[in-house]
């Protein structure tokens, strides 16, 4: 590990922050019931990557990013009004918009790549994800990304958690839903934005959603879970990174939402709260114990 | 005007069906108002409306006299036990702590004082022994219990309650109406949506009988009668009396 040239180091703290930070606003997906939405986002991030390139004629990072920062809020205005003007649920709306952003930023990458120069433009790494071709401007971005990240779930905790269990309640004692809402989407759009060259937007949304899964085994804590959900996302990022770096040339997201599962596949049969063998042996107590710890009210409430 | 709640010709709808019809009513301090009626009748529509979680399509409403928004920390709200996800990790004092977070003051974190007032509020709907146990480990009464302390930390005027006593035990029903009972004779005011009808004397000084429009409003006993019943709930219902003797 100690023989890692400059620049994979450079790589390796990148993916680290991204998923400590995909990790944190991933829980806060999953607890407004949206880990499509993340999905969806990151798919439509694709059309506004490619046509900032064409745009621009050459491969200018910011210009490219901001571009995905766009489409991708595009995208999720557009998931808002389907859902409001007309009687598709959400998950169906995120569904059309995830896979036709997607198809046509494939359409427009098809044609870009045809133009002259246009297959060397390495766009396609932005599809799988390619953390080797990051630099040190990436690493800063990061950086940034994942302060801003930090600084929001802490300064604002007790606030998400209210807003997270219990939106309408959270109106009634005035904290504005609209406003929490915008951040959200801003942070969780940022986050994706910054990850896309590293995962791809293929498998962006795997890191926003398997971390945060996985945590909610371990704890019932909402604080621990968020701690939890950021060092799984970046345990992820760094162990996909190294595999990839090893590899020479291979793919880096592959291998992060490899790596994720793995911590899930764990969490899901070990895991302190939930996971597969703490059920299994606390129902066998249960059943030792006989029925008595289930009083029958509690039973005939179950219904309800 | 010395009325806690005034609503003037209040219309809502769900989509294309109208769901509350120009709904008028004045509630006076200190009472204890029982909001009934069939279901679809736009009980808790009604309650959505009136705090602004759902949008009215024409009326006026008016809070101690101002409107809902200058008024809002002085009132509570206790929303049906099903419209939050029991799963989320966190324990029972917490969820009593989010009754505080307007007074704690946003982006601030709470102390201990505010933890002693939420320990207070469970000790007082007998769940002193549950603070520090998972939400989704507590039977539904006790979630109830919960969220009725969460309300009382709020230490609001006037209460509006969604069916709390829907499937809860019989020793969670007389908390929570002991409870009601104690907040009534401080001079609070209480509107609860309820569906025993069988309770509704024992329970209600006042009732507010809906069914799209308001059929009948005022004290239970000259309010809650055959007629009105009827009017109410339409030939579906037979009259609780007759059942009775």
């Amino acid at each position: 590990m100690m023989d890692l040239s400059h620049n994979a180091q450079w790589v390796l703290m990148s993916t680290l922050l991204l998923g400590m930070a995909a990790g944190i606003i991933g829980s806060f997906a999953y607890w407004k019931r949206q880990s499509l939405m993340s999905d969806a986002l990151s798919h439509a991030a694709l059309p506004g990557v490619v046509i900032g390139y064409a745009v621009i004629g050459a491969k200018l990072l910011p210009v490219m990013l901001a571009g995905a920062a766009a489409s991708a809020f595009a995208g999720s205005l557009l998931i808002q009004w389907i859902r409001s003007s007309s009687r598709v649920k959400e998950d169906t709306a995120m569904g059309i918009i995830l896979s036709v952003f997607y198809g046509f930023g494939i359409m427009m990458l098809t044609i870009v790549t045809r133009m002259p120069g246009g297959n060397q433009s390495g766009l396609d790494s932005f599809i799988v994800g390619q953390a080797a071709s990051m630099v040190r401007q990436d690493v800063m971005i990061m950086t940034g990304v994942a302060l801003l990240v930090l600084l929001v779930a802490i300064v604002a905790f007790k606030e998400w958690k209210l807003f997270l269990f219990d939106p309408q309640f959270a109106r009634g004692a005035g904290l504005s839903s609209r406003l929490m809402d915008a951040v959200y989407l801003t942070v969780l759009v940022l986050v994706i934005v910054a990850g896309i060259q590293a995962v791809g937007v293929i498998l962006m949304a795997a890191l926003l959603i398997i971390p945060s899964v996985s945590a909610r085994y371990w704890t019932d804590h909402f604080g621990r879970m968020l701690i939890l959900s950021a060092l799984f996302g970046g345990a992820a990022g760094m162990g996909g990174t190294l595999i990839s770096v090893y590899g020479e040339g291979l793919p880096t997201g592959p291998f992060i939402v490899i790596a994720a599962f793995a911590l899930f596949a764990v969490s899901l049969v070990f895991g302190a709260k939930k996971g597969l063998v703490h059920t299994f042996l606390t129902q066998k107590a249960q059943k030792k114990h006989g029925m008595k710890l289930i009083p029958q009210q509690q039973l005939l409430e179950k219904g309800n | 005007m010395n009325s806690v709640l005034s609503v003037q010709g209040l219309s809502a709808s769900y989509r294309k069906y109208q769901v509350l019809d120009r709904v008028s009513f004045e509630i006076q301090p200190g009472t204890l108002t029982g909001i009934i009626g069939p279901n679809g009748a736009g009980k808790s529509t009604l309650l959505k409306t009136l705090l602004e979680l759902h949008p009215k399509l024409t009326g006026a409403v008016s809070f101690f006299g101002t409107s809902y928004k200058k008024a809002k920390n002085r009132v509570g709200y206790v929303p049906q036990r099903g419209s939050v996800d029991w799963d989320f990790p966190t324990d029972a004092l917490d969820v009593v702590m989010m009754g505080l977070y307007g007074r704690i003051g946003w982006l601030r974190w709470p102390g201990r004082t505010h933890r002693q007032l939420a320990l207070e509020a469970l000790d007082k709907m007998g769940m002193a022994d549950y603070a520090g146990r998972q939400i989704s480990q507590l039977s539904g009464g006790q979630q109830q219990r919960v969220f009725l302390a969460r309300a009382l930390v709020q230490d609001a005027d006037l209460y509006f309650l969604d069916e709390p006593l829907a499937g809860v035990d019989a020793a969670t029903e007389r908390a929570i109406m002991n409870t009601l009972q104690v907040l009534k004779e401080n001079g609070k005011t209480v509107m609860v949506v309820h569906h025993d009808l069988q309770t509704v004397e024992d329970y209600f000084d006042h009732v507010l009988m809906l069914n799209r429009s308001v059929i009948a409003h005022g004290p239970t006993d000259a309010a809650f009668t055959k007629e009105n019943m009827i009017r109410t709930y339409g030939g579906a219902i037979r009259w609780m009396g007759e059942m009775s003797g």
